[in-house]
């Protein structure tokens, strides 16, 4: 392979990779407040590209982003509120069957609402012809855009949960819930903000690849497959994890393409997943007694 | 009186954990709860906490009704407590522990620490001083910075006490504060308490190691089997024959000098 092809194969890896890992984020973020896994991770994905795209219609891009990205974070507010808060004391199976029904209910919305067709953002630099050569291989600026946003979330996430009280009481939160409560935080509205948090950061990321990938009703599914490999793969509610097994699924999705078909890109992220859960469950990063404790 | 703790019940199935309990503790005092083994303490820690809801009964903090109430109201109104079980926060360093104990007392809401407002970074050093300070008084200002799963037994009770005492609470639960701990620690530990009451916090303790509570405590609380059996000063209570055939044991009873 020649040197060119083989960075073209890893920026494409790179790309992908790194929305795998704000998807997989947004898995642990919930994961560590409340103990479940939410499926509809990926619908926020969609919700986000979707309503950017209708509001880019009345507004200027940046502005029709952020109220998406607004909108979106609102209905994972809604999600908390109008379910998760609802049920006492569910089992983690419980919540995770509401989330997965969630997911289809706001993809058949989105179908109602945008229909079938496939629609994208405008290129947020140049067109969809522009490329800018790097060492010889050729990138869409969209590319840049897509790891400078997903690089700087996971930046700025890092120092909200670092410095930032709230930050801290939802470390707080998922380290010990009861010990949390009796320090005075309300892990109520923890989890809530956990909800919204990942659902701004799903619905960011649903913009910046729109672009590229374009989006549809259903988009959201195979995201949320993927980042949900990516999640078990970097081990439950690490995020440093997330980031490495996200790239790591990218780059082998890419160079798949060099040895098998076209067609077995998606297969590749499922037999991995399934080979992670058989050989190491808690994930590469995380702590076997770690992932006993919890409640699955 | 700063708590009152008026005819509480609680039963879990058929076992009455907390049955009828009655008494108040008054301002800056040191009022002891103890007990054999089962005896309900824990449970009756749970329901001033907040953690379980009785299922009759009233609490009164400040002359406020709170039982029933969410833990993070009645944590936020000052009352405050450590575990038997040492529960700190394992994914954060010491410091963090301690100034997460501080949540309650900021000001600025979650908004402006999302967006991090200037105000939230003024609070925030400022909470970070404080909480520095509250490790500086219990003498463990050394491990600010290690993992709080990683400092031994004795240090971590320690900070849990930091990070309760983080909270400015005017009622702080202590729940076998000696636990696990040898004499030397137990006698350290005894010495915080005495600095915390000094400071103004009142203070209910339940503990095993009786010559902790006779040493430290202005009235004790005797319960057994769910059931409050007698209430005095700790000279009374170690003559009360009662106490001492429930909680000591038969044989202990005889040795007892009269």
């Amino acid at each position: 392979m020649a040197f060119e092809q083989v960075l073209q194969y890893i920026l494409s890896g790179v790309t992908n990779g790194s929305i795998y890992a704000i998807v997989a984020i947004g898995f642990n973020i919930v994961y560590n407040t409340t103990g479940i896994i939410n499926f509809a991770q990926g619908e926020f994905l969609m919700l986000g590209g979707m309503t950017a795209i209708s509001l880019s219609q009345f507004m200027p891009l940046p502005l029709a982003i952020l109220f998406a990205v607004i909108i979106t974070s609102l209905a994972g507010a809604m999600i908390d509120f109008v379910f998760i808060r609802r049920l006492r004391n569910p089992s983690v199976l419980m919540m995770i069957i509401v989330t997965i029904g969630l997911s289809i209910v706001i993809r058949e919305m989105a179908l109602h609402i945008w229909d079938e067709k496939v629609r994208s953002l405008p290129y947020f630099t140049g067109s969809e012809v522009t490329s800018i050569s790097i060492l010889g291989a050729y990138i869409s600026p969209q590319v840049l855009w897509v790891l400078g946003v997903c690089g700087l979330m996971v930046l700025l996430l890092g120092l909200f949960f670092r410095y930032t009280a709230t930050g801290r009481s939802m470390r707080a939160c998922s380290s010990n819930k009861t010990a949390a409560g009796l320090c005075g935080i309300n892990t109520g509205n923890m989890v809530t903000i956990s909800f919204m948090l990942s659902a701004a950061m799903g619905a960011l990321a649903g913009c910046v690849i729109s672009p590229i990938t374009q989006t549809q009703y259903d988009s959201g599914t195979s995201l949320a497959i993927k980042g949900f490999t990516v999640a078990i793969l970097g081990g439950m509610g690490n995020s440093t994890g997330a980031v490495v097994g996200g790239l790591l699924i990218g780059m082998l999705e890419s160079f798949s393409i060099s040895v098998l078909p076209m067609a077995y890109k998606d297969a590749i992220s499922l037999a991995i997943l399934i080979l992670i859960l058989f050989i190491r469950p808690s994930g590469l990063f995380g702590s076997r007694e770690e992932s006993a404790l919890k409640e699955f | 009186m700063l708590l009152e703790v008026k005819n509480v019940s609680r039963a879990f199935g058929g076992l009455r954990a907390v049955d009828d309990v009655s008494f108040s503790v008054p301002k800056n005092s040191i009022k002891a709860i103890i007990g054999p083994n089962g005896a309900g303490k824990t449970t009756l820690f749970n329901l001033i906490s907040g953690s379980l809801r009785p299922d009759s009964g009233r609490v009164f903090f400040n002359g406020r009704q709170i039982q029933g109430r969410p833990p993070h109201t009645i944590a936020a109104r000052g009352v405050s407590r450590t575990f038997q079980n040492i529960k700190l926060f394992h994914n954060m360093t010491v410091l963090e522990n301690v100034m997460v104990g501080r949540h309650t007392r900021s000001r600025s809401g979650f908004m402006a620490g999302i967006f991090n407002l200037p105000s939230c970074w003024r609070e925030e050093r400022e909470i970070e001083n404080r909480s520095r300070g509250i490790l500086d008084m219990l003498g463990v200002s050394g491990l600010a910075g290690m993992n709080a799963g990683n400092i031994a037994f004795g240090s971590q009770r320690i900070v849990e006490f930091a990070r309760a005492l983080a909270l400015e609470p005017e009622l702080l639960l202590l729940d076998e504060p000696a636990a696990g701990l040898n004499m030397h620690e137990t006698a350290e530990i005894a010495e915080i308490i005495r600095k915390i009451r000094e400071m103004g916090v009142t203070i209910l303790i339940i503990e095993h190691d009786m010559s902790l509570i006779m040493d430290i405590s202005d009235d004790i609380v005797v319960l057994s089997s769910g059931k409050m059996i007698a209430e005095g000063r700790p000279s009374d209570i170690q003559k009360n024959p009662e106490v001492i055939r429930i909680y000591l044991g038969e044989e202990d009873a005889q040795d007892q000098e009269p």
